[in-house]
């Protein structure tokens, strides 16, 4: 059994797309995307989206850096293992200050990339639209909006008439194999 | 107020007289689907016969380089030219010369991208491969330098039986954490470039397969969307998904560029920090930094020249984007040849006799041939990309490249050899030379290298499609190739 998943349109422009969007966003969807091959500037305030915060990800992943790797060397060559060697401090941040730096690059870039694959639910691979052969071109040249039928405002006639009046080249529902 | 930034911004347009009018990165006005074709069509017909042979023959090579290694391990330290006061040979001269290698390829990736430097996404890619694959050519050699291999893992913090730990004072234990984490931060940065493109390669293997029933065929092409769309990690070029993208790939241009700084600013303190004269110096850090970036565009231009030809993406990797390249090699070679005179200099105004020593036996004593190939490659042989017809010739640019990258090699092995061989005390001094075992596990490296790279060519996109498509006009909503049409009324556009 299957049911809808999606509508989709498609386009064969950024600016046509561009201008879908807008219109996809006045009219006060939620649950709706723009599929491009490539991100198109300023799209994300023809969406109404604001800033990404991947830089949360990133802060504490490199926090974390830092204090793992100024506490391992503190611990490592003062209290477990604290032999002295050419008469320096068995502990100064500066000598630490190296590695910690490395670590904190380390774990901000795992937090930065894992921070993007959780805020975009990724990955997924059970996806409709990844079934869809229209759809597929979507990673080649063509742009499409997908308004979602579980979207509160969505209904069938009516969201069908918005997107045809975006002038697509191609309008599509996209079925939810289950 | 965009309807009049885009008025102004065409009125500049057409009044741009046309000699001063900029190359576009993607020659002839190609439609974007014509560079998902260009670039997936490599990978997914049969690789031509070179690629056949130069695979065999890189092969090959590999295989010596790992039996010289499994000599070396099987024997001991004793097959190489080390000797005293030499006890810094051939492995540490490649390990940064590898190493140095890698940076060029970071350098485009973050710092040109920090910089907004749009040419940089046709040759990204590849620049970024290169560093992976020579920051792991780099990886062997501390490796096996250590003599006692099977104990290397003592370089790293782990628990053992002897209840010791690491010490943390030491650069050469810093260098252990800068470039594990320049190899580790490189790849992710590298695979995150590679999902929206490798989602391209599943789609189009999707809607290939669609062709296949059954057989051998229909099986290679199930595993293969299976393979790309896995690591493609269910990519549908969503928006909402490109925004988070977008931050963490400037977030990890901004790390990487900090990142790419230090490694060899750490590489050059395992000099650096030690008292042998030659060594003993503050400006190793830029002066190290500005070498591997230099010595990394020339093994850029070594490998990009040919793979522009026999894949034919002239229109892509365009002579604009070599042009620009050799004007980076211009830049660090000076900067490099600065360095040079820069070094002697201090060497003679610091008044420290066993440093003037050192420097006047580095270009006069008995190692003099190494610093002048030296110098010629590196000083001399970049200022004649000041030269416009020599900025835009491939075949004489190929032959520069190979000159850059055999010089930085001749830069680490007249800082190492020739900063050791003359100690305080001359009952010490002696003179060093490789045996054929240090030569062949180096050549040998060349055939590692290679093999990455050609089965990089072989199953992996070169160009960054989906950012080379970023950069057209055609992907731009305000211009007329991407459809915009200037005189609308009511819209942003």
């Amino acid at each position: 059994m299957s049911k809808h998943y999606a509508i989709i349109a498609e386009y064969d422009t950024p600016a046509d797309i561009m201008a879908a969007a807008e219109k996809v966003h006045a009219a006060g969807y939620e649950k709706w995307d723009v599929h491009t091959p490539f991100p198109v500037h300023g799209m994300d305030d023809a969406m109404g989206l604001d800033n990404a915060k991947v830089g949360w990800f990133t802060f504490f992943g490199g926090i974390t850096g830092l204090t793992v790797g100024m506490l391992m060397i503190y611990f490592m060559n003062k209290v477990d293992y604290d032999i002295v060697v050419g008469g320096k401090p068995l502990f100064s941040g500066f000598y630490a200050f190296p590695v910690a730096y490395e670590m904190t690059i380390l774990l901000g870039a795992f937090g930065s990339l894992g921070g993007m694959f959780i805020l975009n639910r990724l990955p997924r691979h059970h996806n409709p639209l990844l079934i869809n052969d229209r759809f597929a071109a979507v990673t080649d040249d063509k742009f499409f909006v997908v308004i979602e039928c579980e979207d509160p405002a969505y209904d069938e006639a009516v969201t069908r008439a918005l997107l045809e009046g975006t002038d697509p080249q191609h309008i599509e529902m996209v079925e939810d194999a289950q | 107020m965009s309807d009049v930034v885009g008025q102004s911004l065409q009125s500049v347009e057409t009044h741009t007289p046309k000699e001063l009018e900029r190359q576009p990165l993607v020659l002839n006005n190609r439609p974007l689907g014509w560079i998902t074709e260009q670039v997936c069509s490599i990978l997914e017909g049969k690789m031509p016969k070179w690629w056949n042979v130069a695979f065999v023959v890189s092969f090959l090579m590999m295989l010596m380089c790992f039996g010289y290694i499994g000599y070396l391990v099987t024997t001991g330290v004793g097959v190489w030219g080390l000797n005293h006061p030499v006890a810094w040979g051939w492995a540490i001269v490649n390990f940064v010369f590898w190493i140095g290698i890698g940076h060029a390829g970071t350098l485009i990736s973050a710092i040109l991208f920090l910089l907004r430097q749009k040419w940089r996404c046709s040759i990204n890619r590849t620049a970024e491969a290169m560093t992976i694959f020579a920051v792991i050519c780099a990886g062997i050699f501390p490796g096996i330098h250590v003599g006692r291999i099977w104990l290397a893992w003592w370089l790293f913090p782990i628990p053992n039986a002897h209840g010791i730990w690491p010490q943390f004072r030491s650069p050469l234990l810093w260098d252990v954490f800068a470039v594990s984490t320049y190899f580790t931060v490189s790849l992710l940065f590298w695979y995150m470039g590679l999902i929206p493109d490798l989602a391209t390669i599943r789609d189009r293997l999707r809607i290939a397969g669609k062709k296949l029933n059954s057989g051998l065929d229909w099986m290679i092409n199930r595993f293969k969307q299976f393979t790309y769309g896995f690591f493609a990690m269910g990519w549908t070029g969503s928006n909402r998904h490109w925004r988070n993208y977008e931050k963490a790939y400037l977030l990890l241009a901004g790390l990487s560029t900090p990142l790419v700084l230090s490694v060899h600013s750490i590489v050059s303190f395992d000099f650096a920090v030690s008292q042998v004269p030659g060594w003993h110096t503050t400006i190793f850090p830029p002066y190290f930094v500005a070498g591997a970036v230099f010595s990394g565009f020339g093994m850029v231009l070594t490998l990009m020249i040919p793979m522009r030809v026999l894949f034919k993406l002239e229109e892509i990797i365009t002579i604009r984007h070599l042009e620009l390249m050799c004007k980076v090699i211009i830049a660090t070679g000076s900067i490099v040849g600065y360095a040079y005179g820069m070094e002697f200099f201090i060497a003679w105004y610091g008044g420290n006799p066993y440093e003037l020593y050192a420097f006047k036996n580095r270009a006069f004593g008995p190692y003099w041939w190494a610093y002048w190939i030296m110098i010629s490659c590196n000083v001399i042989s970049p200022q004649l990309f000041w030269f416009q017809w020599c900025r835009t010739s491939p075949w004489f640019i190929f032959v520069v490249s190979i000159f850059v990258n055999i010089g930085m090699w001749f830069e680490r092995f007249v800082i190492v050899v020739t900063s050791l061989h003359r100690d305080y005390l001359p009952s010490s001094w002696g003179y060093y030379s490789p045996t054929r075992v240090d030569i062949l596990t180096f050549v040998g490296t060349f055939g590692l290298f290679m093999t990455l790279f050609l089965l990089f060519v072989r199953y992996l996109p070169t160009i960054a499609i989906s950012e080379a498509k970023g950069v057209t006009p055609q992907a731009d909503p305000h211009h007329e190739l991407g459809g915009a049409k200037p005189k609308q009324e009511g819209s942003r556009l």
